[in-house]
């Protein structure tokens, strides 16, 4: 059952530790995965109760990209399939 | 969800069951009722621990029940039974047996559910089983939930409380259960229930985790052994059921005769402990079993467990063919990636060649080569070991003798493999453990050597970890042309010189590479023409002389001309050498101690070279001819330079004792001096804390402030100390030229021989610790002076006092168990990174990926640079296109 949080509370999204999280568009979806030539189930997962996806209402079987600071590259670009929680 | 549908090779099922009672009688060949295993006449006796119908280990005899031997039909034995007098409690299964009680009523062995609990457990499961998840946790839940209930929901009865006696007694409300009470209980838990108990009905029943018939393993798996005396030794297992044998026939014999219960309850008790011990030996809360010699014996689980058990030693990994182990020792002459084998070591090993039409005659005339029995290498011939034919589908190994040579070569037919002895220019890889990384296995090109001792370039230690104070290292030859293949290309010691973890080269001169290198081109030293050529006769130099300089009639070359015969013409380098001083002023280019190094068109101009030009981790020129020249230049160059260095330091001489660090009364009575300051400082500083006038620290309480004030002071004692005896140890001092060249040593360790040894530490403060307010009686109580607390004012060379010496010690053990603490403890933990990583790498696609598919990184490390081939991280080194471009090359 996902939680809602109250939106104004906190901006989680803007505190500096928390990446920037996209859900990707139907259309980037189908590209990225072409792209990668992968299934979703081979990507990293994130669960549809993680603070962040509430917020950006990512519902289970889309795609996030997260693209977080890097000490190697500048940035880095990461995906992750949004997957519904056990509880 | 489509989570778990990708992976390529997937493991459909493991399912592990019990055996029950019935099966075991049915697979048993026999039931075993005597204790006894041979008789009088060394006969197996029948129905024994040897009985001949569970197989057999001795060759020709044939099995009773199967009719085969041991060897060619491979008769695999067979189990027998023994039927136990009352039942026993299975260690392995104790917790499984509490839960199963926790969750069940005594009196209709119904689950403690109600029926609408029970039924949305079950469609719980059946969820979860449909999903293909992991339904542990439900299954937890479901015991939690059934132990909550006070009273049976079905029959009324009252629930008791179950505990787990360790190892293998139950309690019932504090009142011991015996295993019969157990297994009755058990008994009554209807098949319905079982899937909340995650117990499979078609592969156990919960009573069968209380025994009643033992399985005897075969003869196989315990063989008895037979000593040079002729008696025999039987296994430990087999000890152990004559134990279990002798106290199940008592416990029968007692009971069938109506002896008291005690007597009977003692020896079901002693009964159940020996099959514990049977099953596992290191059970917690009771003794091991011992042999009559005190070693605990090794039972089934030990023989499965642990570094040492079947899986980590047998099937992970295994013994090898065509390996050699033997002594190292160095030699300066081979190149980096060649091996010194000795003759007898390349006589045994061998490599399969296959026979074709281009190589018959070349293999006929191996074949016929006599194999002599010198110690010349030049005289070595390889000879051929065996000769593999293939006639008729069947494989033939045929040993090659002088008698059978000549015939086996005549008949030798294409397609035939011979397996020939080795030869030089042969790939072989040379491993040194512990294998900590990837260049502890390397490919080199054998080089067969007279003696006895593995022989390779001194260069290549570092990255193995080896001395010669007795390592022995692993050689393994490449039986293949594909692995050949592949080690050549990724393996041979060049192709390793820079390393994975930063991209800077790991192999480079060391020691007296490095100073006789120093020797060679420090400041403007000239070397007779003569002398100049036997130099360069080490490196087999063909090119233009170096400039000679003519004075009063002799002839002579400088050392910075030589050196740079071994740089090629288009490098053009400036850095700083490691003798730099740091000087305030740097007065580069003109540098009065050479220290500034600049290259120009492969000619070295002027500085120094040491450390920081061919060392490795720091050398800058071996790094340049590696990043533009390839590895195949930079192998040459180190191998040039190692001959170069050693040649050259050999010609000038080089010895180092301990009147190194010899310095004059003069400089002795100012470090004296110095010393007494400072312990000057240290009685103020303590009389200012005792007098409460000392001040704290931020954040410090005074007593830390006192103590990092002292330290402060023995410190900079230690370093003055250091100064004085550095101003009078100059370059002509070969402990100096080597501490300052970077080939061995510091400053430091002469400072301290010469100097002072300075203040001992344990655990990063002044010592403390010892007698009551003190750290040895030969102080006061509560003296917080230098000498009292760990301070050495002595140097190496005049010796230290016994107070000191004790204080050292101290502080070198602290060390000695750092470094071993360290040691185990890192190991563990690669052990443990390197399971969880092992499947894990980079995909063509630069994606990072595990064995299933799945993707750990969409670009290998953020950013998809290789760190072997970065500079110092980073994929390209501005710093150089800039020089590069200012200079217009």
């Amino acid at each position: 059952m996902a939680k809602t949080i109250e939106k104004k509370q906190l901006d989680i999204l803007h505190h500096k530790l928390v990446p920037l999280h996209l859900v990707l568009s139907e259309k980037e979806r189908e590209e990225f995965l072409k792209n990668f030539k992968i299934t979703p189930d081979q990507l990293p997962k994130i669960l549809n109760t993680d603070p962040v996806a509430i917020y950006i209402d990512a519902k289970p079987g889309q795609i996030v990209k997260i693209i977080r600071k890097s000490h190697t590259a500048k940035e880095a670009v990461a995906y992750r399939l949004v997957v519904e929680s056990n509880e | 969800m489509e989570r778990a549908r990708s992976i390529t090779k997937k493991i459909g099922a493991i399912s592990f069951s019990l055996l029950s009672p019935n099966e075991i009688r049915k697979m048993s060949a026999t039931k075993v009722i005597t204790a006894d295993t041979y008789d009088d006449d060394g006969f197996p006796i029948a129905m024994g621990l040897m009985d001949p119908r569970l197989g057999v280990v001795e060759p020709g005899l044939r099995c009773k029940t199967c009719g085969l031997r041991v060897g060619k039909d491979k008769c695999p034995g067979h189990f027998g039974h023994i039927d136990l007098a009352m039942p026993v409690i299975h260690v392995g299964l104790v917790k499984s047996i509490r839960d199963s009680l926790r969750a069940s009523c005594r009196g209709c062995g119904k689950i403690l559910l109600t029926e609408k609990q029970r039924q949305e457990y079950m469609d719980e499961l059946k969820k979860y089983k449909s999903e293909g998840r992991d339904p542990t946790f439900v299954l937890k839940q479901i015991i939690k939930e059934s132990v909550k209930a006070e009273k049976c929901p079905y029959c009324d009865r009252e629930v008791g409380k179950i505990e787990l006696d360790k190892p293998t007694s139950i309690r019932e409300n504090g009142k011991k259960l015996t295993p019969s009470e157990v297994r009755e209980w058990l008994e009554k838990i209807p098949d319905e229930d079982l899937p909340l108990l995650d117990i499979d009905v078609r592969s156990a029943r919960p009573e069968w985790m209380v025994l009643t018939v033992l399985p005897v393993p075969p003869v196989t798996v315990r063989p008895s052994v037979t000593l040079e005396s002729g008696e025999r030794s039987e296994d430990d297992l087999t000890h152990k059921l004559v134990d279990v044998i002798r106290i199940n026939q008592r416990l029968q014999e007692n009971r069938d005769a109506g002896a008291p219960q005690l007597i009977v309850e003692d020896l079901w008790e002693l009964l159940q402990y020996h099959i514990t011990t049977y099953l596992d030996n290191q059970t917690s809360g009771i003794p091991p079993a011992r042999h009559r010699s005190g070693r605990p014996l090794k039972t089934l689980a030990q023989r499965l467990k642990g570094k040492e058990g079947r899986f980590r030693s047998n099937l992970s990994g295994k013994r090898v063919n065509f390996s050699a182990r033997t002594v190292i020792s160095p030699d300066p002459n081979l190149s980096i990636n060649e091996i010194g084998v000795p003759i007898q070591i390349a006589r045994e090993l061998t490599i399969p060649i296959k026979v074709t039409t281009h190589n018959i005659d070349w293999c006929k005339n191996l074949i016929r080569q006599k194999v002599e029995m010198s110690d010349d290498p030049d005289q070595y011939r390889p000879g051929v070991n065996y000769v593999i034919r293939e006639t008729e589908g069947m494989k033939q190994r045929i040993k090659i003798t002088e008698k059978n040579a000549e015939d086996v070569a005549e008949k030798l037919e294409i397609g035939g493999i011979i397996e020939r002895q080795l030869m030089n220019g042969d790939l072989s890889l040379f491993n040194r453990q512990p294998s900590l990384h990837r260049m502890s296995m390397m490919a080199h090109r054998v080089k067969v050597v007279p003696n006895k001792t593995f022989r390779f370039n001194l260069s290549v230690c570092p990255p193995y970890n080896a001395d010669f104070d007795g390592d022995e290292m692993n050689l393994h030859l490449l039986q293949g042309e594909e692995a050949q293949a592949e080690a050549e290309i990724l393996m041979k010691v060049q192709e390793n010189i820079l390393s994975p973890r930063f991209g800077g080269a790991i192999i480079g001169g060391i020691h007296d590479h490095i100073s006789g290198c120093f020797l060679l081109t420090h400041q403007n030293k000239k070397i007779s023409y003569d002398d100049a050529s036997h130099i360069l006769s080490a490196i087999k130099y063909e090119g233009k002389t170096p400039n000679i300089i003519e004075e009063n009639g002799n002839r002579y070359m400088s050392g910075k001309d030589i050196f740079s015969t071994l740089l090629p013409d288009d490098l053009n380098l400036e850095y700083r050498a490691k003798t730099c001083l740091n000087c305030e002023v740097c007065t580069a280019p003109k540098c009065p101690n050479d220290a500034h190094v600049i290259i120009k068109k492969g000619i070295l101009k002027q500085g120094t070279v040491d450390e920081n030009s061919i060392g490795a981790f720091k050398g800058k020129i071996l790094d340049r001819i590696i990043r533009d020249h390839g590895m195949d230049a930079g192998r040459s160059f180190i191998d040039n330079v190692t001959r170069m260095g050693i040649n050259s330091i050999t010609l000038f001489g080089f010895t180092t004792s301990i009147d190194d660090e010899d310095i004059p009364e003069e400089a002795k009575r100012q470090i004296q001096e110095g010393l007494e300051k400072a312990m000057n400082k240290i009685r103020s500083l303590v009389k200012a804390y005792e007098n409460n006038e000392l001040e704290s620290l931020p954040g410090r309480s005074i007593e830390e402030t006192l103590e990092m004030e002292i330290m402060r002071v023995t410190g900079r004692a230690r370093d003055m100390a250091g100064e004085i005896a550095g101003k009078h140890l100059g370059l002509n001092n070969s402990a100096v030229i080597m501490a300052k060249s970077g080939a061995r040593g510091s400053m430091l360790n002469l400072s301290q021989m010469s100097g002072c040894v300075g203040q001992q530490a344990v655990r990063g403060e002044r010592i403390h610790r010892g007698y009551q307010y003190r750290t040895l009686p030969h102080f006061k109580k509560g003296d917080l002076g230098a000498r009292a607390k760990g301070f050495v004012a002595s140097c190496y060379k005049t010796g230290l006092t016994p107070t000191e010496y004790f204080f050292h010690s101290m502080g070198g053990r602290e060390g000695l168990v750092d470094t071993a603490v360290r040691t185990s403890r890192s190991g563990y933990m690669q052990r443990r990174l390197i399971n969880a990583l092992e499947d894990v790498k980079v995909e063509n696609d630069g994606t990072v990926r595990h064995s299933g598919g799945q993707i750990i990184q969409f670009i290998y490390g953020e950013d998809g640079i290789d760190p072997a081939r970065s500079t110092n991280g980073n994929a390209v080194d501005i710093n150089r296109i800039i020089t590069d471009i200012k200079e217009g090359i």
